[in-house]
């Protein structure tokens, strides 16, 4: 067993695990935040993206003792309260889903995305960038869309914020 | 997975101290392969030593042309870093197209090139650069390094801490991906620099990374895609499965090998 320490949405979190325990099922199971999914447990789906010290990862190819220590963020620590995060919206808004099994990995990795092109996105590298997130309902049109322009409202928003700043 | 012990190690020192006590340990780096290897049992260590928090193996220095590389630098900060880009862009794009974003993010060099899979990138590129792989005991040649399937020159608790190389005059890497995996039916890195054409495969060998002798010829005499033209390589000791026979690949070699000198002359 390993005692293990992490935060995960903001709140300090710890626990003795079974050191084989992977950080999806420690997610899932110890703390009950299932939003999380384990999809095909051959780290090849996405489902289980979270961020691991701000960066997407999948939860399903890590131990929870190698994420000891880390910030861990959850689809269920993006929303502000009541307010959906502007990828979240932006799924709901254009129709980013069909079952939503896929949904909580896939807006784990495009708010990942988002950041790591704050110059903005077009649609083929919002397409090469989804390489390791796996949707089996909506061919990917809408949440291509999704992303797209919640990387635009994502930029709006971000000015906004220098000019209030300035 | 089956029941194992995790250890994180605080330096170099420490690790091979936590493995010599392990009665079947392993090294764990991002755990991009092995993790997934333990899930499904195809590995089982009784013992997992973590080298990713050891901050001496981590960062990228450049001088001049010289490069190192740190065994625990993940493919994703290769892939960002810009300077290293101005030195040898073809492993900065190489590095870009290993697996998704999430598993850049975790995966690294040294965990790439101490695993030895048949098919990962950073194998062709390492052979290509003539680079040398440094570890806790000694230097050597990534030619020598590879020995074949899953295999390498490392001892049991011996970790690569860096690669260091010089970067060459040109060099390019394009590989054709398997549509499901994603990974290399065919990779080939192409480098031109002072020791001459030095060409590696990945993806196709059955005993992993290869040098192409035939291309490295024809290339020597002019390091243009046109040098290539209806050129065939041996498709003797090239995989052949579900996916693509031999001959296949030995036809990718050549299509990729033309795409990769034309990326380093670009």
């Amino acid at each position: 067993m390993s005692e293990v320490a992490m935060v995960v949405n903001g709140r300090k979190v710890s626990g003795a695990v079974e050191d084989r325990t992977l950080l999806v099922h420690y997610l899932r199971e110890h703390l009950g935040l299932t939003g999380t999914h384990v999809g095909c447990d051959t780290s090849q789906c996405g489902a289980c993206v979270v961020h691991m010290d701000g960066k997407a990862i999948k939860s399903c190819s890590i131990l929870a003792a190698q994420a000891s220590g880390a910030d861990i963020v959850t689809i269920e620590g993006l929303a502000d309260g009541a307010d959906l995060h502007p990828v979240q919206a932006a799924f709901k808004e254009h129709h980013g889903l069909q079952c939503g099994f896929c949904t909580p990995g896939m807006i784990m990795a495009a708010t990942d995305m988002i950041r790591r092109h704050p110059e903005g996105l077009d649609e083929a590298t919002v397409r090469a960038e989804l390489e390791g997130n796996i949707c089996r309902c909506t061919g990917y049109h809408n949440i291509v869309k999704a992303i797209l322009a919640a990387s635009k409202t994502m930029a709006k928003a971000g000015k906004g914020k220098t000019k209030k700043a300035a | 997975m089956y029941s194992t012990s995790y250890h994180r190690a605080s330096s170099v020192a420490d690790a091979v101290k936590l493995l010599k006590k392990a009665e079947d340990g392993k090294f764990v780096s991002g755990g991009m392969t092995l993790i997934p290897a333990m899930k499904t049992r195809l590995a089982a260590p009784s013992d997992l030593v973590d080298l990713r928090h050891i901050a001496e193996l981590k960062g990228i220095r450049i001088s001049g042309k010289n490069v190192t590389i740190g065994a625990g630098t993940t493919h994703a900060e290769v892939a960002a870093n810009d300077k290293l880009a101005s030195v040898c862009h073809a492993i900065v794009h190489m590095a870009s197209h290993i697996g998704d974003p999430h598993v850049r993010h975790l995966g690294t060099l040294g965990g790439s090139i101490a695993n030895n899979d048949p098919a990962a990138d950073y194998p062709a590129a390492t052979v290509a650069l003539g680079a040398t792989i440094v570890t806790n005991k000694r230097e050597i040649a990534a030619e020598k390094f590879f020995t074949g399937l899953f295999e390498t020159a490392l001892k049991d608790d011996e970790i690569v801490t860096g690669v260091t190389f010089t970067a060459p005059a040109k060099c390019g890497y394009e590989k054709f991906r398997n549509p499901a995996s994603r990974y290399a039916m065919a990779g080939v890195f192409v480098a031109k620099g002072k020791d001459g054409v030095k060409v590696a495969v990945t993806g196709a060998g059955e005993d992993g990374v290869f040098r192409s002798r035939e291309i490295e010829a024809a290339l020597t005499k002019k390091f243009e895609p046109s040098a290539l033209e209806g050129m065939t390589v041996p498709s003797k000791n090239l995989m052949s499965d579900l996916h693509a026979s031999a001959d296949y690949r030995a036809n990718l070699v050549v299509v990729m090998a033309k795409r990769a000198v034309a990326a380093a002359n670009a």
